[in-house]
């Protein structure tokens, strides 16, 4: 392919910068591609560009013309799709910035926790969002939810130059730690607390968090002495067939969202008749309010690692693409580590404990994107394109990653796996509910006593998960439970009696989502926050199919008319006119995004959150 | 052949037909605005869903398989309103006014209705939206719809890019890229609503990798890009398509052997196309056929 490059040349910085891209591993893999998939030299390197603008944009914190032509050069992309990439990523900035960057989050939750406030101080001691500050040093962003929901207020630093440390968190943050941070200062060692249940005394029922606060997760010789690879040693004796109808007979369902089958997907992939398959943890995880694979993967990402490559193994998969949120730096660095003393001890690689598979993950990491958990969007952004969902079918078990036959499996889902194999199919089909099994990881957060992670069994009613959180904070009253997350259901206190299964959410017209269970006392201005929700709808549409693209901001516009009294011409006139966007929405969208949209929104506005501007 | 069951109707269509075939077969006039024979769907405008049994949501009839067996409506309640809603919400955001007669006649079956939205925002400033970051947006108060309203580009004397009347439909990226041209020298930047179409740091065409050779503007079905010889006329007032003869013939520059169309309007050509089904060209042209006529009319008036 030819390529008419930009007039300008990358710094030394920035060719550095690309060059650590293409380290000997990822050109093995490539070499491997073209010889297996017939693929060219440029198409079999394209899924870098997300890796070399991320090593640009912390080198010199922003993606340069030059910075762009070269990494062009060395993929062979053209300039103007790599630009469409690059503009397309929240965490990527295609204009000079500077180099220290706090994105701070003013998403649900942490507008609970007071962050409308940090962002008034930034907005007056250093600008509107994106101004530099007086030293051209520091700047800030407002950010959509960070995942820190249970330590809400949240930040998130980027911080570009070879001498800077990696992005990094912190939360509880606090206005002045913000401010030290932008001026310099290192960021502190991440609190901890996230599990209430694992503090004290613990919970024997635990599963899924059984090594959270046990095993040190940066040590593979402590996550095997807690039992960690029997696993995978199980499922190799009982071999890839076995190890999927364990799967089946588990009924495990998704733990994304969509609450899937994953029997079915390991056993339609593992039928095909194409090769290579791939596996695909989607670690993306943006709902707001969500937390739960942040924290498995902080805290147990050895079984993150073990369990995708129980997954490869069943469906005799050599590779393996974990995709991390971009936002999520520990728990990106705690799978890295895992990933390299896997690779070391023999547990990833051409012959996996000496039992005579491959299997290898390969890391990538987000750019700042909701729309890329949707999981063609997310194949399409491994590739190194704009994280643009496809139209299914076809399906992943059928064209997925590259094209070919793919597994894609949620971070929790896979958590459940390493039981299935160890315990049996039908002994897991014990736990939780007839057409729950198992049990699920709650992000409880908002206006209760203790916010964190919880794991319940299936069947676990709304109301108990609110008790066991310590119940509603400073003994105030429920007002509304978000469950489910942005693109979920609010649900009023009626419904605390509702047991948290797939089944039982869906009778009361909700879904359990991405397991968000967000409280709201009397004292929140729900309003407010039903508006955060709809601009973030906007702000994270892809853009692709016209009833996302232009009805999430029609969405927005009406429900700001209801909140200012502005209805036109009358607020039951503009809830029929919201549910007619939500039935285009629903009904049109190319995928889950746009389907979703109006979920919560609806549900806020058929609760009764803005009238009082009715009675005027 | 297999059987597909349109609006009660069987039809046969072959295999490998797409829904959009079922329903052409059986005359059902069915609303595109991002599909093109010769380029490969996107399925982005959604305008053309129909309800299939057994499918929770409705699909885009453009790009889905027909199965047999399929049963397919293209006029029930729920088609009518997304293709409804579709269109206002384009019609709300987007200057329609040189789409086809196709699309004006779409407008009126579907009795669409802008003025719900509100009356339009003001129009964005030159090049503000190119610069839009993703992920942030400044929420207006609702009071008015915002729209793609930005002032035209006009850099150089045989492109003019209008993209207040782009519906981002992906045609243009299409033909540009490996659908045709091979060039890639535009591309979907943004995200969202600020979505946009551009080149690289939204340089110039004449900086970019542009050849100018005029496939995107031969598939832009709103008007968004055209030959700067047809918006001068518009400005001017004498563009008039009634007076417009078009003439096929074969273009004189190299052994390929394309078909062009002159448009022809008081004895000048005004704007050259290529028939969307000769085998050599498929709408297509390259720079020469497309803009290199001026010899034509130099008729030597010394």
């Amino acid at each position: 392919m030819d390529l008419k490059l930009l007039p300008a040349e990358a710094s030394p910085e920035e060719r550095a910068a690309v060059a650590s891209v293409f380290d000997s591993s990822s050109e093995a893999s490539n070499a491997d591609r073209v010889a297996r998939e017939g693929l060219n030299e440029a198409k079999a390197r394209r899924h870098l560009l997300l890796p070399a603008l991320h090593a640009v944009q912390k080198a010199v914190g922003w993606i340069s013309q030059g910075a762009l032509n070269e990494i062009c050069c060395r993929l062979i992309v053209p300039p103007a799709e790599a630009y469409g990439v690059a503009s397309f990523y929240a965490m990527f900035s295609t204009v000079a910035r500077a180099p220290r960057v706090a994105h701070v989050c003013d998403d649900i939750a942490c507008k609970l926790a007071g962050a409308d406030a940090i962002c008034a101080t930034l907005e007056r001691t250093i600008g509107p969002p994106g101004t530099s500050s007086a030293d051209g040093q520091a700047t800030w962003l407002r950010s959509p939810c960070l995942g820190l929901c249970e330590r809400s207020p949240a930040a998130l630093f980027q911080l570009a130059g070879s001498e800077s440390a990696d992005d990094d968190t912190i939360a509880p943050a606090t206005i002045d730690e913000i401010e030290q941070i932008l001026n310099g200062a290192t960021v502190p060692a991440p609190a901890v607390g996230s599990t209430p249940q694992t503090s004290g005394t613990r919970e024997p029922e635990l599963r899924l968090l059984r090594r959270v606060g046990v095993a040190d997760p940066t040590s593979l010789s402590a996550y095997r002495a807690a039992g960690g690879y029997d696993a995978l040693a199980r499922a190799v004796q009982m071999g890839p067939a076995q190890v999927i109808a364990e799967v089946s007979a588990s009924e495990l369902q998704g733990r994304g969202g969509a609450a899937f089958p994953t029997g079915r997907k390991w056993d339609a992939v593992a039928k095909t008749a194409e090769t290579p398959r791939y596996v695909v943890c989607n670690a993306d995880e943006s709902e707001p309010g969500t937390f739960k694979d942040r924290v498995l993967m902080e805290e147990d990402p050895f079984a993150t690692v073990e369990s995708m490559t129980v997954a490869g193994f069943a469906v005799s998969a050599a590779h393996g693409y974990l995709y991390v949120r971009g936002e999520y730096p520990l728990a990106t660095a705690r799978l890295e580590g895992a990933i390299r003393q896997c690779r070391a001890d023999g547990l990833l690689g051409a012959d996996v404990m000496g039992k005579g598979f491959a299997f290898d993950i390969e890391l990538r990491r987000g750019a700042g994107a909701y729309i890329c958990g949707e999981e063609t969007a997310l194949f399409n952004s491994i590739e190194g394109f704009r994280g643009e969902p496809r139209n299914k079918p076809p399906f992943p078990v059928e064209k997925g990653l590259f094209g070919k036959p793919t597994v894609i499996n949620n971070v929790e889902t896979l958590a459940n796996v390493l039981d299935i194999v160890l315990e049996g199919g039908a002994a897991f089909a014990g736990v939780g509910t007839e057409q729950s099994t198992g049990s699920k990881l709650f992000c409880v957060s908002g206006s209760v006593e203790r916010p964190g992670l919880y794991e319940v069994a299936f069947g676990t009613t709304l109301g108990g998960l609110i008790d066991l959180a310590g119940g509603v904070r400073d003994g105030g009253g429920l007002a509304t439970v978000l469950l489910g997350g942005a693109a979920g259901t609010f649900v009023s206190p009626e419904h605390l009696d509702t047991p948290l299964t797939f089944e039982g959410t869906r009778a009361i017209g909700a879904s359990l989502g991405s397991g968000v269970v967000m409280a709201f006392d009397e004292s929140a201005d729900m309003r407010d926050i039903v508006l955060r929700i709809a601009a973030f709808f906007r702000d994270e549409s892809c853009g692709q199919c016209v009833p996302c693209r232009v009805g999430t901001v029609r969405q927005e516009e009406l429900l700001r008319r209801l909140a200012r009294d502005g209805a036109r011409p009358s607020p039951a006139a503009e809830a029929d006119l919201l549910d007619e966007l939500a039935r285009v929405m629903r009904d049109a969208s190319i995928c889950g995004l746009g389907h979703t949209a109006a979920n919560a929104v609806q549900s806020a506005v058929s609760m009764g959150v803005f009238e009082g501007t009715e009675r005027e | 052949m297999i059987d597909v069951t349109v609006d009660g109707e069987v039809v046969q269509v072959p295999e490998g037909a797409t829904l959009l075939d079922a329903c052409r077969t059986k005359g059902v006039d069915t609303p595109t605005l991002c599909y093109l024979e010769t380029l490969t769907p996107v399925n982005a405008c959604r305008v053309c869903v129909v309800e299939l049994e057994g499918s929770r949501t409705l699909v885009p009839s453009c790009s889905r398989a027909a199965q047999p067996g399929d049963v397919v409506q293209t006029d029930s309640p729920r088609v009518r309103h997304s293709r409804k809603l579709v269109l206002e919400l384009l019609a709300s955001s987007v200057d329609l006014s040189l789409a086809s007669g196709d699309v004006r006649r779409w407008v009126d079956r579907y009795e669409v209705d802008t003025a719900r939205f509100g009356p339009a925002a003001a129009p964005a400033a030159a090049d503000e939206r190119d610069g839009r970051d993703s992920g942030h947006h400044h929420a207006s108060d609702g009071a008015t719809a915002e729209t793609v309203a930005q002032p035209i580009k006009i850099h150089d004397e045989m492109y003019v890019r209008d993209y207040s009347k782009c519906i981002l439909c992906y045609k243009c990226v299409e033909a540009c890229g490996d659908d045709a041209q091979n060039t890639f020298a535009i591309a979907v930047a943004g995200r969202g609503f600020d979505a946009r179409i551009s080149t690289e740091f939204d340089r110039k065409l004449d900086q970019s990798a542009c050849v100018y050779c005029g496939n995107c503007i031969g598939v832009c079905p709103t008007g968004a890009l055209v030959f700067k010889s047809e918006h001068d006329l518009r400005e001017a007032g004498t563009w008039d398509e009634a007076k417009q003869t078009m003439t096929r013939t074969v273009c004189p520059y190299c052994g390929v052997g394309c078909n062009l169309e002159l448009h022809v309007q008081d004895n000048e050509i005004v704007k050259v196309t290529s028939p969307m089904d000769h085998s050599v060209t498929h709408g297509h042209l390259c720079i020469k056929g497309r803009f290199g006529w001026q010899f034509v009319q130099n008729r030597g008036s010394e």
